[in-house]
């Protein structure tokens, strides 16, 4: 019997054992590949750990932080967005169960500190430890007071749009904003829910038909190419015929003999189509080309977010640049062109630029956790649209605009504002895509944007140039 | 006699004494670690809790010396250290349950103690193996019947505000029943009468209590929702038979037909289809039936070679919760492993091996058929236990819905188990009192 009892230890013994043997392969062989599963919930929980830094805009108001928590006994941090919808596509969010967008996306590994520089590697080691580890503070080149300007002016529309502002001279993004917005702190499910896209960032990826604010890209190749003079004379009638078609005057109104100069101020579209075509669709895509079309604008936002302009077929697809259209719609912001109030923002700034492009830039500066500048960036210049001669052209004639054109709504008291409007119809129920893109002040520009509003009954002149006027004031306004 | 020799003068006790002492410091580094982890969450003194778990542990070893003097010195510490461990995760998991816990343990000792005094002439247990047996297959009857659905599986009765786990006991009293008629019937079963096919058979009315284990078997499966307890039940059935009859064609049959009973039974349990599909590829329902056995193994890994640190592990999530679900009971091992890491985890099976090998050392001691059988039936209870419940959450084999002896949280599982402890030391008692080691 005693000898059936040692069997009997023997075979638990080996069944303990299979116990060991089984435990050492998940906790010493299968550990690594077991950490770098999507599916465990225990590395979402690691990251907690890192005290994300916060975005702060310009003047100081707060956009993002991290607050922090308990769980388990250790700390960990929340992402609170404390002025909500404000800016939230440009911010974007850090969420656990949504992943990263906008800035927070970008900015990623400055935020969370796992930067490639010896800062990053001591992070790393303090995240190894389960330490706490501290991400870098962003500073935007963002005015909270234009972007709460650009919010309440698109809201009290009830209206989708955008509004973009740049410093012209170094590409700083001052405003940028979208709506319909979301909530960022508890709205990211109804939000990806919502018909009305509010995660769209508008400025980066809404593309509009640029209507009539593209003549001043049409005008600084025409000009550039001298395929006109300012005070070329044209007839002006109401209609003309192209490929077959009719192209009319905004309500069809004839204008009689005028100038090139005339032709801009007042948008006259028969004088802009047979500049065009005289101007040939090479030449105007190779301008188009400068001022930053047919590719995404480089900048620090993330790609998949910033969506390039250009020439869209039917099925929505991008265009390449040489293939036949209609170059006098072309030349008047048809012909299924399509643009982002980004790209409308960057037309401004080569006008307001001395023709010059520049990179759109969000950050103003990044800072340590000990307040010591980690970066602080350079204006990059992507190239010239235009020669300074014709930007200085355009910018007298986009002043004329809203001195006694189109855009006479923008204006300003004791700012210069110079700008081309657009309306661009939608092709349903008299509804427009409204534009105004512009600059102030006109001597020596400030501030370059763009503006659009979505399906709206007015025009440019009448819905999106006042809404121009009033972020220009609150940006140059001084604080309350 | 007792009376023969000084109090003090019990090396085998002074053994056990020390030994616990070491398990009380055990007790009071583990909860003074919890405690400087998660300072700012607990208030309770665990110099308290450590000083009553020493009280208690003290006072069964008093009641030992006095009236089991020359019992087995191991198995009570080793059921100290285990209880402790189990004490400090679950008062790491939640302070709430840990003194619930404690008292679990205080009642267990009380148990304990009452086995000890009861049954001190282990052979006044063997007249009672028929009510023991008639207990054991009430209780199940009653788990199958009043039983409540817990976590998918039907293990638990409600008792006024008490969840109760009959199988726990039942365990217990089948192993006593089968001691005692094994003993009577091992000549017959062991000497078969016919041949059939040249193998030998007993005689049907020897065999048919083994046909009925069968049965009861897997009728449990089905009823209870759980492969673990069946498969313990009837392991524990062919472990004893084997002792007492040596014919490992028993043995075989006896898995054989319980194989391809639970493979058709099986078929009639979704919960426990589920269980087996988490088992096969928990990856692939990772979300689903898979959740609990793949967040088992990540903590488990997290832990490393040596683990996280008492309290300094990731166990709860954000709501408080535990983040695998049931980790005080089902999952405590997964909790171990991860903050007490490889070498806390090994060190746990080492101490069941140590218990196991207690149990069976009592086995070979024992000088009558009963002892032998009951001593060798519990250690194999407790060791396949461990093995099931661990190789669940390991995936080693199907998860199921047992506790790691000693260790889990519940009142059922720890009472019952110091029953198993209080049996061991009287029979070895008896064992060493008449041919000492």
């Amino acid at each position: 019997m005693n000898r059936r009892i040692s069997n009997l230890f023997i075979a638990s013994t080996v069944a303990l054992l299979a116990l060991i043997a089984m435990t050492t392969y998940w906790q010493v062989w299968a550990r690594g590949s077991l950490e770098a599963r999507q599916a465990n919930v225990r590395m979402v929980y690691r990251d907690l750990a890192v005290d994300r830094g916060s975005i702060v805009t310009a003047d100081g108001v707060v956009l993002a932080e991290s607050t922090p928590g308990k769980l388990d006994g250790r700390t960990v941090y929340s992402r609170t967005y404390p002025e909500g919808g404000l800016a939230a596509q440009l911010v974007g969010y850090s969420s656990l169960l949504a992943g990263r967008s906008g800035l927070e996306r970008s900015l990623d590994p400055e935020l969370s500190g796992s930067t490639s520089d010896l800062a990053g590697i001591q992070n790393a080691f303090d995240r190894m430890k389960g330490d706490t580890v501290r991400g870098d503070d962003v500073i935007l080149r963002l005015s909270a007071a234009g972007q709460q300007a650009a919010m309440d002016e698109l809201e009290n529309l009830q209206a989708r749009g955008s509004v973009v502002v740049m410093d012209p001279s170094t590409g700083g993004l001052l405003v940028m904003a979208s709506t319909p917005t979301f909530n960022p702190n508890t709205g990211l499910e109804k939000a990806l829910a919502d018909p009305a896209s509010p995660l769209l960032n508008r400025a980066t990826q809404g593309l509009y038909p640029p209507g009539s604010t593209f003549k001043v890209v049409t005008a600084a190749s025409a000009l550039d190419n001298e395929a006109v003079t300012v005070d070329q004379q044209f007839p002006g009638p109401a209609c003309i015929q192209t490929g077959g078609q009719e192209l009319c005057n905004f309500r069809g109104r004839a204008y009689g003999p005028h100038d090139f100069a005339y032709a801009l101020v007042h948008s006259i579209n028969t004088t802009f189509a047979e500049v065009g075509m005289t101007l040939g669709q090479e030449q105007l895509e190779d301008t188009m080309k400068d001022f930053g079309f047919f590719k995404r604008f480089p900048w620090d936002y993330p790609p998949e977010q910033t969506l390039p302009s250009g020439i869209f077929n039917r099925r929505g697809n991008l265009v390449p640049f040489d293939t036949p259209v209609d170059v006098a719609r072309l030349a008047i912001g048809q012909e299924r062109l399509l643009a982002t109030p980004l790209q409308m923002a960057e037309v401004a700034v080569a006008v307001a630029n001395g023709g010059q492009i520049v990179e759109p830039q969000p950050v103003q500066e990044v800072r340590a956790p000990d307040g010591s500048v980690v970066r602080r960036p350079q204006p990059v210049y992507l190239g010239r649209a235009m020669t300074t001669e014709t930007a200085a052209i355009l910018r007298q004639l986009m002043k004329d605009v809203v001195d006694d054109g189109t855009g006479a709504a923008a204006n300003v008291a004791g700012l210069d504002v110079a700008g081309k409007t657009g309306t661009a119809e939608t092709g349903k129920d008299g509804k427009n895509d409204a534009w105004f893109i512009g600059f102030a002040p006109a001597k020596a520009p400030r501030f370059a944007f763009a503006v659009l509003v979505e399906n709206t009954d007015g025009t440019g002149g009448d819905v999106a140039a006042p809404i121009a006027a009033s972020v220009l004031r609150a940006l140059t306004e001084p604080a309350s | 006699m007792i009376t023969e020799r000084g109090m003090l003068d019990l090396p085998t006790r002074n053994r056990e004494l020390g030994l616990i002492g070491l398990a009380v410091v055990i007790t009071t580094a583990g909860f003074a670690a919890v405690q400087l982890a998660r300072a700012q969450e607990f208030s309770s003194s665990p110099i308290i809790a450590a000083l009553l778990f020493a009280f208690a542990y003290f006072a069964a070893h008093i009641v030992v010396r006095v009236v089991l003097p020359d019992a087995d010195p191991y198995v009570l510490p080793i059921t100290a250290v285990l209880t402790a461990i189990g004490l400090i995760e679950i008062y790491r998991i939640s302070p709430q349950l840990a003194r619930d816990q404690g008292i679990w343990m205080l009642l267990g000792l009380a148990l304990f103690v009452g086995v000890v005094i009861a049954f001190r002439d282990i052979r006044r247990l063997e007249e009672l193996k028929y009510t023991c047996g008639a207990v054991a297959v009430g209780l199940l009857l009653l788990t199958i019947t009043l039983g409540a659905s817990v976590n998918g599986a039907r293990l638990w009765i409600r008792v006024g505000g008490l969840q109760i786990q009959p199988g726990e006991f039942a365990k217990i009293l089948l192993v006593i029943f089968l001691a005692g008629y094994l003993r009577e019937r091992r000549e017959v079963l062991a000497a078969p009468t016919r041949r059939f096919l040249g193998i030998g058979i007993p005689a049907l009315r020897h065999a048919l209590p083994l046909l009925l284990l069968c049965g009861i078997s897997l009728v449990l499966l089905v009823a209870m929702n759980d492969l673990g307890t069946s498969l313990l039940f009837f392991v524990i059935a062919l472990a004893m038979i084997y002792i007492a009859t040596g014919r490992l064609l028993y043995v075989g049959a006896g898995l054989g037909v319980f194989a391809l009973g639970a493979l058709g039974a099986v078929q009639l349990t979704s919960h426990v289809q589920s269980r087996i599909e988490g088992w096969l590829d928990p990856w692939a329902v990772e979300q689903t039936s898979g959740y609990q056995i793949a967040q088992s193994i990540y903590t488990i890994a997290d832990g490393g070679v040596l683990g996280a640190g008492f309290g300094r592990g990731l166990i709860l999530n954000d709501t408080g919760g535990t983040i695998i679900p049931y980790a005080q009971t089902d999952f405590i091992y997964s909790v171990i492993a991860n903050e007490m890491g490889l070498v806390g985890a090994i060190a746990v099976i080492l101490l069941y091996l140590l218990l196991s090998w207690r149990g069976f050392r009592i086995a070979t001691a024992a000088d009558d058929g009963f002892s032998k059988l009951l001593a060798a039936g519990l250690a194999t209870a407790v060791a396949f236990q461990v093995f099931v419940i661990v190789g669940g959450v390991i995936r080693l084999l199907p998860l199921t819905g047992l506790t790691l002896p000693f260790v889990s949280y519940g009142g059922s599982s720890v009472t019952a188990n110091f029953a198993i402890a209080g049996l061991l030391l009287c029979i070895s008692q008896r064992a060493n009192r008449e041919r000492p080691l």
